[in-house]
């Protein structure tokens, strides 16, 4: 009996983990869409996290407050940085959102508000049921904002952004707003976080945490809404599975992405993949062939 | 009289370098008219850490000048030649070879077992899929790649050597007197070794046949190849120079600190990043300014605010000027589409 508990323990875990994993790499996919690389993932997760746990330990709010205000603060964060940063492209996109993500690492280590080093308790706590609703509500929601002339927009400037401008999208309103759905629906997984684990620390909201989501993102595949979900799902649990190869799973891990990287660069879940498997109009064979 | 002109007038008299310089000389005058001989000791300590960022940015700004490239696992080969370098060491004797000078052996292989790691890098994130998918920088797979090798080498080297930090015993200790400065020996003979090595690798590029093809190949891919540059045997040599850069580097630290650890590559990996993005991104001069600057900003912030605030003060320059000034205080080249 013990033993059974302890193992629906460890499968609630890793449930609670992969819910977090997933609404977190919806959080990357969507800027990612819109050809907008963030690798300052934990950042805007930390946000979150630690704006839920304020609210919740300091002032004393129920989790029907904080998450809705920890999503709309790393939003707003989000929006307000989306500015100056999209700004840049490129490699510079891709350290502007590293160093921000950094420097909200140091200031939370550095912050006697925010319990420095030694973190905060969460008091409020939520179960597994919430996360999972919380992830499939996120995942429609992806999906749903894909299909719309907004996710159009987005794929419209992943594709070629001056094409896309010349047919009339307002790029920089879209990449705007990609990047603060992507920053609220990252903060809302830190939030999550905080309340599941009922504890928050700045060490854990380090660069290999941004590094690992955007793996995530990548090796799913950003042309579509399904890429993050495999990414999480392979990622969160092939680890686990490889549990059995000790120490050496991350290395097996590592020499995945390798490999993935040299068979098939657009990631697990192509635009391609889609439509063979679900049978939509065929596309043009040139665009087969990029893998688009 | 427009408001335009002003601006016009402020920006030319930024864009040269020699205001950059003249902006940290004043700076520096400053503070040191200011904090007297306290702040000078300082500036030395920040100038000997500066100078291990520096090799490390110059790693970082060759690969992304020359291939659009940014190699995250220029960290982890830093830190694979310390760690080698005392897993070899670690009974005494360096395969066989025991001495007095065991230990520089070690290091030299340390720095070895980083310049091949750097070459099997080189044959999945770049050859293979240059040959596959055109420009293979365009979509990132270089950057992923490399992050699966940077989990890859600090996997191994935790399976190996486990995760501890480890001492390096290097068998001179003894401290110089400079202009009534005490500095610790080895920590003077790394900053003088790091800056001849420097020194040597802008030789090689100004001068050398294979220097002028790694510079044209930074301008124009295309056009280096119409002009005869063998582009896929020069790739290589990138690589090379990154693994030697940053495996010396590493054997630098080691002597430095006396301790090594499986970690070791991430703190100053991210500081030279900061490094390399500060002089401007494909500049050598700049990353060799950049990289003794943030030394010493890193020892100058931790002698004013304490040892906590080196990361917000780094990082947020760092976010501060790519935004402002995206091209750094050197930055010349342009980078972007198109390179390989």
């Amino acid at each position: 009996m013990a033993e059974a508990a302890a193992m629906s323990g460890y499968l609630s875990g890793t449930l609670a983990i992969l819910c977090i994993n997933l609404i977190f790499a919806y959080g990357i996919f969507v800027p990612a869409a819109a050809g907008q690389i963030n690798l300052g993932g934990a950042g805007f997760q930390a946000i979150g996290a630690y704006a839920a746990a304020a609210l919740s330990s300091l002032a004393g709010l129920p989790v029907a407050y904080t998450i809705p205000a920890a999503m709309l603060i790393a939003g707003a964060i989000g929006f307000l940085i989306s500015f100056p940063v999209l700004r840049t492209r490129g490699v510079y996109l891709v350290l502007a959102t590293f160093a921000f993500g950094e420097m909200i690492a140091g200031f939370l280590l550095r912050s006697e508000f925010f319990g420095g080093a030694i973190g905060m308790v969460v008091p409020a706590h939520i179960e597994l049921p919430v996360l999972a609703l919380s992830a499939v509500a996120v995942t429609v929601a992806t999906f749903y904002l894909l299909a719309t002339r907004l996710g159009l927009a987005m794929r419209a400037i992943n594709d070629d952004e001056a094409a896309a401008a010349v047919m009339g999208v307002n790029v920089r309103a879209v990449q705007v707003t990609a990047f603060t759905i992507g920053a609220a629906f990252a903060g809302l997984s830190g939030a999550l976080y905080a309340h599941n684990f009922s504890f928050v620390e700045a060490q854990y909201f380090n660069s290999l945490l941004s590094i690992y989501v955007l793996l995530f993102v990548l090796i799913g595949g950003t042309q579509t809404a399904w890429g993050p979900l495999f990414g999480s799902l392979f990622f969160t649990l092939l680890p686990e599975l490889l549990r059995i190869g000790g120490a050496w799973r991350y290395v097996i891990f590592g020499a995945a992405i390798v490999l993935m990287m040299v068979v098939r660069p657009e990631g697990i879940v192509t635009r391609a993949l889609v439509h063979r498997l679900f049978r939509r109009p065929a596309i043009p064979a040139a665009e087969m062939a990029h893998g688009r | 009289m427009s408001l335009a002109a002003p601006r016009a007038f402020v920006r030319t008299i930024l864009d040269r370098p020699s205001t950059a310089v003249l902006v940290v000389v004043i700076a520096l005058g400053i503070g040191i008219a200011v904090g007297g001989p306290v702040i000078v000791r300082q500036i030395a300590a920040g100038l000997m850490l500066g100078s291990i960022y520096m090799m490390m940015a110059v790693a970082f700004t060759l690969t992304i000048g020359v291939l659009n490239f940014l190699n995250f696992t220029i960290p982890t080969l830093f830190m694979l030649t310390g760690m080698v370098a005392w897993g070899l060491s670690a009974n005494g004797t360096v395969v066989g070879f025991a001495g007095p000078w065991a230990w520089l052996a070690a290091l030299g292989l340390g720095i070895l077992v980083a310049v091949v790691a750097s070459l099997v890098v080189e044959r999945f994130t770049f050859r293979y899929l240059k040959v596959r998918h055109g420009d293979a920088t365009e979509h990132a797979i270089p950057l992923v790649s490399s992050l699966g090798f940077l989990l890859i080498f600090e996997h191994l080297v935790l399976i190996a050597m486990g995760s501890d930090s480890q001492r390096f015993a290097v068998p001179f200790k003894s401290d110089v007197h400079v202009f009534g400065m005490v500095l610790g020996l080895p920590q003077l003979a790394s900053f003088i070794a790091a800056v001849a090595v420097v020194a040597c690798l802008s030789a090689i590029l100004k001068r050398t046949k294979t220097g002028r093809a790694l510079r044209t190949i930074a301008e124009s891919p295309d056009t280096a190849s119409l002009l005869g540059v063998e582009v896929g045997r020069i790739v290589p040599v990138v690589f090379i120079l990154t693994g030697l850069l940053a495996g010396i580097a590493g054997a630098l630290f080691t002597v430095n600190y006396g301790t090594v650890s499986p970690f070791m590559g991430d703190n100053v990996g991210n500081k030279a990043i900061a490094a390399m993005v500060l002089g401007g991104i494909g500049s050598i001069w700049g990353a060799i300014a950049g990289g003794l600057l943030v030394g010493v900003a890193e020892t100058l912030s931790i002698h004013f605010f304490g040892g906590d605030s080196v990361q917000m003060v780094v990082w947020g320059l760092l976010l501060g000027i790519i935004i402002l000034r995206p091209k750094g205080l050197f930055g010349a080249a342009s980078i972007g589409k198109g390179k390989m």
